[in-house]
């Protein structure tokens, strides 16, 4: 992928929680090392459990690693910062807010010394893009669960984030209106260059989405399995996707993973020199091992 | 789910035939209390009220009725302390409550933010609240007059003490009840405290916390009136005590009825503010 520096480092991310029955601490997950470039859009798969929802926290800034650095450009986070924009995955709109008061109240923490017309200009504009217009004044309340999603979504890019993260934005919406979010959402980041980061377990989702797919065990002690390099290209679509030959492949790779790899990944450790520094990198395509995602024909 | 008109007007109906009932029973056991009258001293009559002369000890709803036209009709007429009309003895009683009432709310809408927010103060001044609360108001009474002195400012203890509690506890349970997700979000936009506060933390909490003031003045408007009864002077409470040493139980009940009216309108006014911060998630 990308060569430049990558703008999200992981070195080494350890979590541990104090065992409720007293007798040590239990290791969520540790050893957690990838990057995030520039412009790149990057999922985690994983089973509940595996402390997806913690590793996205700590990138956030709302929760601190037991162990190892997070360093986005070269500064060490602290806490949680404007150039991180999360989309929560109950979508965490103020009820009490209209949709362009949840989005406003995003771009006036980020721009205080914004007007109110350039913020309502702005806001707007983020409305548009999301599809959302003539919804400005309803409450969430009044708005549907796709709907309710959206706004978070523009909350998020009305920041005009370094990197957007993304907890399972989709997994409480019904399959249609799931698929539509993704197919925007594609668009939008892949015009707008944001560099994302997303966890999700949905197997199409991270197809579609993502460049890279980093795959983590089943926790405790959750592992940075392996990095999957997706061999679709760049142009995919919802609608088109699973026509490719690379798609079967990407897919079955993913499913064999979640199936059985990451609950036997401690033996293929032991058997395997297994470095968690630089997790394996996996490119499933139709004909053996694909160079680089970019030649493959589409 | 709101009424229909069909369900409205049937219940307003039904509201209309048990008042009919009510006020039928009323007329009919005032009537059959009616004796022969005994022959007695003219002011020994007097002082023995309605039943020297054979009528019921309770007055008929008419007597009532007309007694409370006479208050409407005339309810800010000043005729010297112990004659007042009815709209200045309320007006002193609900100034009384509302001042009472505001420095509670300023007291203890902080005091539950605090307690809301850090688990350590909560910890720290639960004991002293649990004990506080269940605390009669009228038993700091004597407290109060002794340490205070004055009985204006006594009464105003009073309802002040009575009404704290349960905009405290409603307050510090609405803050600590926000929902975590929402201050994550305030968090990733680095917020500043005292923004969160206001534009998070505040209106989240905000129908819990009306919920605490609608119950504190309910029960500040409960405690005025035995406050004043037993402080005098001024208020609905020492007019209630009042016609009752005046043997006129037709003021007496009037005066039962101007307090359910006034409780009532304040029960209103704060449900409406209620509904005004309310949100549907």
């Amino acid at each position: 992928m990308s060569k430049q520096k990558p703008i999200i480092r992981l070195e080494g991310l350890e979590k541990r929680f104090p065992n409720p029955e007293g007798g040590g601490d239990t290791q969520i997950f540790g050893d957690v090392w990838f990057d995030i470039h520039e412009g790149e859009f990057v999922c985690l798969i994983g089973h509940s459990g595996c402390g997806k929802t913690t590793l996205l926290n700590i990138l956030a800034g709302l929760d601190r690693p037991s162990d190892g650095v997070l360093l986005v450009g070269d500064q060490e986070v602290t806490g949680p910062s404007l150039d991180r924009a999360v989309i929560f995955q109950s979508h965490a709109l103020m009820p009490w807010m209209t949709t362009l008061g949840n989005i406003d109240f995003a771009v006036a923490s980020r721009w205080p010394s914004m007007t109110r017309v350039q913020r309502a200009a702005h806001c707007q504009s983020f409305i548009n893009l999301v599809h959302l217009t003539g919804s400005e004044n309803k409450k969430p309340s009044q708005l549907s669960g796709g709907m309710k999603q959206r706004v978070g979504i523009a909350r998020a890019l009305a920041i005009e984030p370094r990197i957007m993260l993304m907890d399972e934005p989709f997994s409480a919406l019904d399959a249609l209106t799931r698929g539509a979010l993704q197919e925007e959402l594609l668009s939008i980041v892949a015009e707008r260059q944001q560099t994302s980061f997303m966890i999700t377990h949905d197997i199409d989702e991270a197809i579609l989405l993502a460049d890279r797919i980093v795959l983590m065990t089943n926790g405790p002690e959750a592992r940075v399995c392996e990095i999957v390099e997706n061999t679709l290209p760049k142009t995919r679509k919802r609608a088109d996707m699973h026509t490719h030959p690379n798609y079967y492949p990407m897919r079955n790779h993913l499913i064999e993973f979640l199936v059985n790899r990451s609950k036997n990944f401690k033996a293929e450790i032991a058997s395997a020199g297994y470095d968690p520094r630089r997790p394996p990198i996996a490119r499933p395509a139709a004909s053996g091992p694909a160079p680089i995602p970019e030649k493959v024909a589409s | 789910m709101s009424p229909t008109l069909q369900e409205k007007i049937k219940a307003v109906a039904l509201s209309l035939a048990l008042l009919i009932v009510f006020v039928l029973a009323w007329h009919l056991y005032v009537q059959a209390q009616q004796g022969p009258a005994v022959e007695m001293d003219e002011e020994l009559a007097a002082l023995l009220g309605p039943q020297a002369k054979g009528e019921s000890a309770l007055p008929s709803p008419w007597d009532v009725g007309s007694e409370i036209w006479g208050h409407l009709s005339d309810p800010f007429y000043d005729a010297g302390p112990n004659d007042k009309g009815i709209g200045i003895q309320l007006a002193y009683s609900i100034a009384r409550v509302l001042t009472g009432f505001g420095l509670a709310a300023l007291v203890a809408i902080p005091l539950g933010f605090l307690i809301g927010m850090s688990s350590i103060a909560q910890r720290a001044l639960d004991p002293f609240i649990q004990l506080l609360k269940p605390v009669s108001p009228l038993a700091w009474m004597p407290l109060a007059l002794y340490t205070i002195k004055d009985s204006e400012t006594s009464s105003i203890f009073v309802i002040f003490i009575c009404s704290i509690w349960p905009m405290l506890i409603n307050t510090s349970f609405g803050v600590a009840s926000v929902r975590r997700e929402w201050l994550n979000v305030a968090r990733t936009l680095e917020v500043p405290p005292l923004r969160t506060a206001l534009r998070v933390i505040l209106p989240a909490a905000a129908p819990t916390i009306l919920t605490g003031m609608r119950i504190s003045i309910g029960i500040a408007w409960l405690v005025i009136v035995a406050a004043e009864m037993l402080v005098g002077g001024t208020g609905i409470g020492y007019f209630v005590w009042n016609e009752w040493n005046n043997l006129s139980i037709t003021g007496v009940v009037s005066a039962i009825f101007f307090i359910g009216v006034v409780g009532m309108l304040l029960d209103f006014a704060l449900a409406r503010a209620s509904s005004l911060v309310a949100y549907e998630d």
